[in-house]
């Protein structure tokens, strides 16, 4: 048995593996089926919703009854123009409907309408961010419309499939990544960052549980320099975690048969969550000629230059932009910039919170405390139970002193739980924050009192004290008392 | 009672307006007429019921004096086209239990324009045919010559056959390569296939979905202009429907061709047609002439492949649009151990030999190693050929040609299949082009068989066809009643 490891050697950057041989890099490139954020499906009025009973979502267009034909649906269109122009990518002005075809019960038509030598959107590139402040650019080969295919149900009868055709016609982007992934990190990284575009232009909403987000992953490995390798399509892939593991999983079980001696089979293989490995499903000698030509159906795509114009003015800002200016506008760093742009509603949040305010201590409080309570309660943003307003009239309490970054925590810890506002909490409970000098001068005298030994030893050089007398005074005010107040009196009563 | 018989759409119109005779009694009279011609197979499905229903509605509505524009006329209707609620099979075993929910776009702008509903009528099994001899439920009889057994051609056989019989005041065809036309020449009829996306294709079971066409065959040339009136137009469920309106077509009528150019192709004169439709073209050429037209000599050099070109564009089309008769959710099934089992068994006992054919071949076509070499050639010499009629419609404004090389030929006769595809070659360049033709009847030849003329238009000249076949007509007088007809 070969041993091939990739934790075993401390030096390996992620996608490289060590061999007995050598050592290995992965070559990945990634096909993303994306579900278009649309009410009605791709070429039929038939409604597009997840969740419906069986075959309720279906027209007679979907079930491919003799003598029915497809209409494009236009918002379809715009919105994979839309995220063609995120993904910084070529508009092809021209596009074809091409007809996949091959045989499958859930495949109505016999044929599957895709776009193959001429999709709607050619060449770009995205960037993602790396560890330690790096970047690098992965090139998109393609976006194209097609129809997704419905749902083959085999566990509902001993001897029967059973089809739902909800899903059949439904439309899809399909963004083709360049072989220019080299690890499965990068691949995770991708998949989020197209995911974050997608769900800034809306033309998705990026739910892989749901479906509306899947991957094929196309994996081979190579020795440093060499030429690219006999690469293995590992399809359908829901979740980020089961992306990282089948593409390392793959490329393992591809080194280890390299470096036997063996060469790999370019197939086909599916992914098998409960061993965390891949298996074949079928191979090139198998797959399909799916005959594709143009659908005599459908008319051509064209569109005018000032149509795409317009739909790239109607754009919101994208992440990278946006995160450009939060560091500008707000003055936090690139890294709290760089999460708070993950998602569009977190940016949303945030610039409510922090309008007017110090953009720095919003963040800090939005991205460790805000999202650390969301996260433990298993809340997203939209349901938090604290509002951008009252996050926001936080930390303009705290910045006007009012109260103590301390009682902050505890005000806000309150409005986790009852949703009030944080004033009201303040006023509730007696917690602002003790500025007056004569008010803090009492407290001070009573804890030098309480405490002549201490201040003898204090006043004979024990410096260090000084931190003992902050803490009873803070200690005797219930942590009201501002501390760069006690600090200074302290200061000049110890004396 | 037969009387009524005589009436051609365009006279029953009127008739029926001005009430002369009843819907009713129109209706009833082609009822009998469609028992008495039985033997020719030409319907597959009659709605007795029904038809006087809306024939009761029609007579109603020319009593309010609401009539519509082909109020009380009794159609047939070709079963290609899906009827709500009645059989439609496309003359195919695989549909044989087939009802669909909906009506095509077509019949029902002739219900909604106040036609009345005969029934269905025989074709070639999904259009594929030129004899329909390919139909699941056997081949129709020409109604001329009816002891020669004589084919009605196809795949609008059926309707042809109807028509000519007078078991139907007229009916809807669809043409692909010559589907109307050539059955219309065969059975001394008016078949007229308009420009691609002239009239909608929902609702028409699809054969070649770049090809087929749906149109009028008619006694006349003025029924059918009557029955495209109201066939054509804009359907937005159609992407590859033209939004254009098309003018009324009655008022092309009596309109003459004087100073009109009329091209005649060298290239459709050469062997194998028969003597007499080449002296009814010279005949027909002349009458033109006398007429006002300017005759021009015209080349239209690609016609030659317009026949390969055509037999692998439409089986290419075909292998694909029907893939979905696959017995999983209409349709025949036959049971198999396997979905594969299942695809083999429904669809091998389900289509005609023709149809597995044409599967074949449009499959072989487009796979992988032979696309570029087959149908990529031949979708850039479809353009070829389009540009040939690009051309010479700038010289002139109409062409004329027979409209088959020979006329109609016995029942099994040609049992090869390239034989058979050889008698649409006339027709197939303007299908493959887009453009509108019309097919209509000027003689018979020796043996007593009617003899049909082709003229072709520039796409969406549906007026310029009409007054130009007119003419024609007028110099035809092509009286003759297939001596099968019902009396």
């Amino acid at each position: 048995m070969n041993q091939v490891s990739s934790n075993n050697s401390k030096k390996l950057k992620p996608g490289q593996i060590q061999g007995d041989t050598g050592l290995w890099e992965m070559v990945i490139g990634l096909e993303i089926h994306a579900q278009i954020s649309s009410k009605s499906k791709l070429f039929s009025g038939a409604s597009a919703t997840f969740g419906a009973g069986a075959n309720t979502n279906v027209s007679l267009v979907d079930a491919a009854m003799p003598g029915m034909l497809p209409v494009i649906n236009q918002y379809c269109v715009e919105q994979a123009v839309k995220t063609g122009l995120a993904l910084n990518a070529q508009i092809n002005n021209y596009s074809v409907f091409d007809r996949k075809n091959y045989f499958y019960a859930d495949l109505p038509q016999g044929y599957q309408i895709s776009q193959f030598t001429k999709p709607i959107v050619g060449e770009g590139e995205i960037i993602i961010d790396l560890d330690e402040g790096k970047q690098t650019t992965i090139g998109i080969e393609r976006l194209h419309l097609e129809q997704d295919a419905g749902k083959s149900l085999h566990d509902q009868h001993p001897t029967k499939t059973y089809i739902d055709l909800n899903r059949t016609g439904v439309a899809l982007m399909e963004i083709v990544s360049k072989p220019d992934i080299r690890s499965p990190q990068e691949a995770g990284l991708f998949v989020k960052k197209i995911r974050s575009i997608l769900r800034y232009v809306g033309s998705c909403d990026g739910n892989m549980e749901e479906g509306s987000l899947r991957a094929d992953c196309n994996v081979s490995v190579r020795r440093a320099g060499e030429e690219f390798g006999t690469r293995c399509e590992i399809k359908n892939l829901n979740s980020i975690r089961f992306i990282n593991q089948a593409i390392q999983s793959e490329a393992e079980r591809q080194v280890e048969i390299l470096e036997s001696g063996g060469s790999i089979n370019q197939e086909t293989r599916l992914f098998d969550t409960s061993t965390g490995e891949t298996r074949s499903m079928r191979s090139k000698e198998d797959a399909h000629d799916y005959r594709y030509f143009p659908d005599p159906d459908l008319l051509p795509l064209e569109f005018e230059d000032s149509w795409v114009k317009g739909l790239k003015e109607s754009l919101p800002e994208l992440p990278d932009t946006l995160r450009e200016r939060l560091v500008l506008d707000y003055g936090i760093t690139p890294y709290d910039a760089a999460v708070l742009v993950e998602e569009k509603d977190y940016v949303k949040f945030y610039e409510k919170a922090a309008l007017g305010r110090d953009g720095k201590l919003t963040a800090n409080w939005m991205i460790s405390e805000l999202f650390g309570a969301l996260k433990k309660e298993n809340l997203s943003l939209l349901n938090s139970p604290v509002s951008p307003e009252s996050l926001g009239e936080l930390i303009t309490l705290i910045t006007d002193g009012v109260i103590s970054g301390k009682i902050a925590k505890d005000i806000f810890a309150e409005m986790m739980i009852s949703k009030k506002k944080p004033i009201e909490i303040v006023k509730d409970k007696g917690l602002e924050q003790v500025s007056d000098d004569n008010e803090i001068l009492k407290l001070i005298e009573s804890v030098i009192a309480d405490n002549q030994d201490k201040v003898k030893q204090y006043l004979s050089g024990k410096d260090k004290l000084f931190g003992f007398f902050v803490g009873q005074v803070m200690k005797v005010s219930q942590g009201k008392a501002n501390p760069g107040i006690v600090n200074k009196l302290l200061k000049e009563n110890l004396k | 009672m037969s009387d009524l018989l005589k009436f051609n759409l365009l006279q029953a119109e009127k008739a029926i307006k001005n009430k002369e005779f009843t819907s009713v009694e129109l209706t009833n009279a082609y009822i009998k007429a469609i028992d008495d011609t039985y033997s020719l197979g030409a319907y597959l499905e009659t709605v007795k019921e029904k038809s006087l229903d809306m024939a009761l509605k029609s007579d109603k509505n020319i009593a309010d004096g609401v009539a519509r524009p082909l109020e009380g006329l009794p159609i047939g209707v070709k079963d290609m086209f899906c009827t709500k609620g009645i059989k439609t099979t496309a003359s195919s075993k695989i549909l044989d239990n087939f009802y669909p929910t909906y009506e095509s776009t077509v019949t029902q702008k002739l219900w909604d324009d106040g036609a009345v509903m005969l029934g269905k009528l025989s074709c070639d099994e999904f259009a594929m045919g030129s004899s329909n001899e390919t139909a699941a439920k056997g081949n129709v009889k020409n109604p001329w010559l009816l002891d020669k057994q004589v084919s009605p051609g196809g795949s609008s056989g059926g309707s042809a056959s109807a028509v000519a019989s007078r078991s139907a005041l007229a009916a809807t065809g669809t043409d692909t390569g010559g589907s109307i036309r050539q059955p219309a020449a065969f059975c001394g009829i008016t078949g007229l296939k308009p420009t691609y996306g002239r009239c909608s294709r929902w609702g028409i079971v699809a054969f070649s979905s770049s090809l087929d066409q749906a149109g009028p065959l008619t006694r006349t040339v003025g029924d059918s202009a009557l029955m495209l009136n109201s066939m054509a137009g804009y359907d937005k469920k159609d992407s590859t429907s033209a939004d254009l309106k098309m003018p009324d077509l009655i008022d092309c009528l009596d309109k003459g061709v004087k100073g009109k150019k009329i091209g005649i192709p060298k290239e459709y004169t050469q062997d194998g047609i028969s003597n007499d439709i080449i002296k009814f073209f010279e005949t027909s050429i002349n009458w033109l002439k006398d007429a006002g037209a300017e005759i021009v000599p015209v080349s239209l050099p690609h016609t030659k492949y317009a026949l390969p070109v055509y037999y692998i564009i439409a089986p290419a089309e075909a292998s694909s649009n029907l893939a979905r008769y696959d017995g999983v959710r209409f349709g025949v099934r036959k049971e198999g151990q396997s979905l594969d089992e299942m695809y083999e068994l429904t669809r091998g006992n389900g289509f005609g030999e023709e149809v597995k054919r044409r599967i074949m071949i449009g499959t072989y076509v487009l796979s992988s190693g032979y696309y570029d070499a087959y149908y990529l050639k031949a979708q850039k010499v479809r353009r070829l050929i389009k540009q040939d009629f690009d051309n010479v419609f700038e010289k002139v404004d109409f062409l004329l040609t027979p409209s088959t090389p020979t006329t109609a030929f016995s029942l099994g006769e040609k049992q090869d299949p390239l034989t058979m595809y050889l008698n649409d070659i006339f027709t197939v360049p303007a299908s493959l082009a887009g453009l509108p033709g019309i097919s209509l009847p000027v003689g018979l030849d020796k043996s007593g068989l009617p003899i049909g003329m082709q003229l072709i238009a520039r796409a969406f000249d549906e007026p310029g066809l009409i007054s130009t076949a007119q003419v024609i007509e007028n110099y035809a007088e092509f009286n003759f009643i297939a001596d099968g007809a019902a009396k």
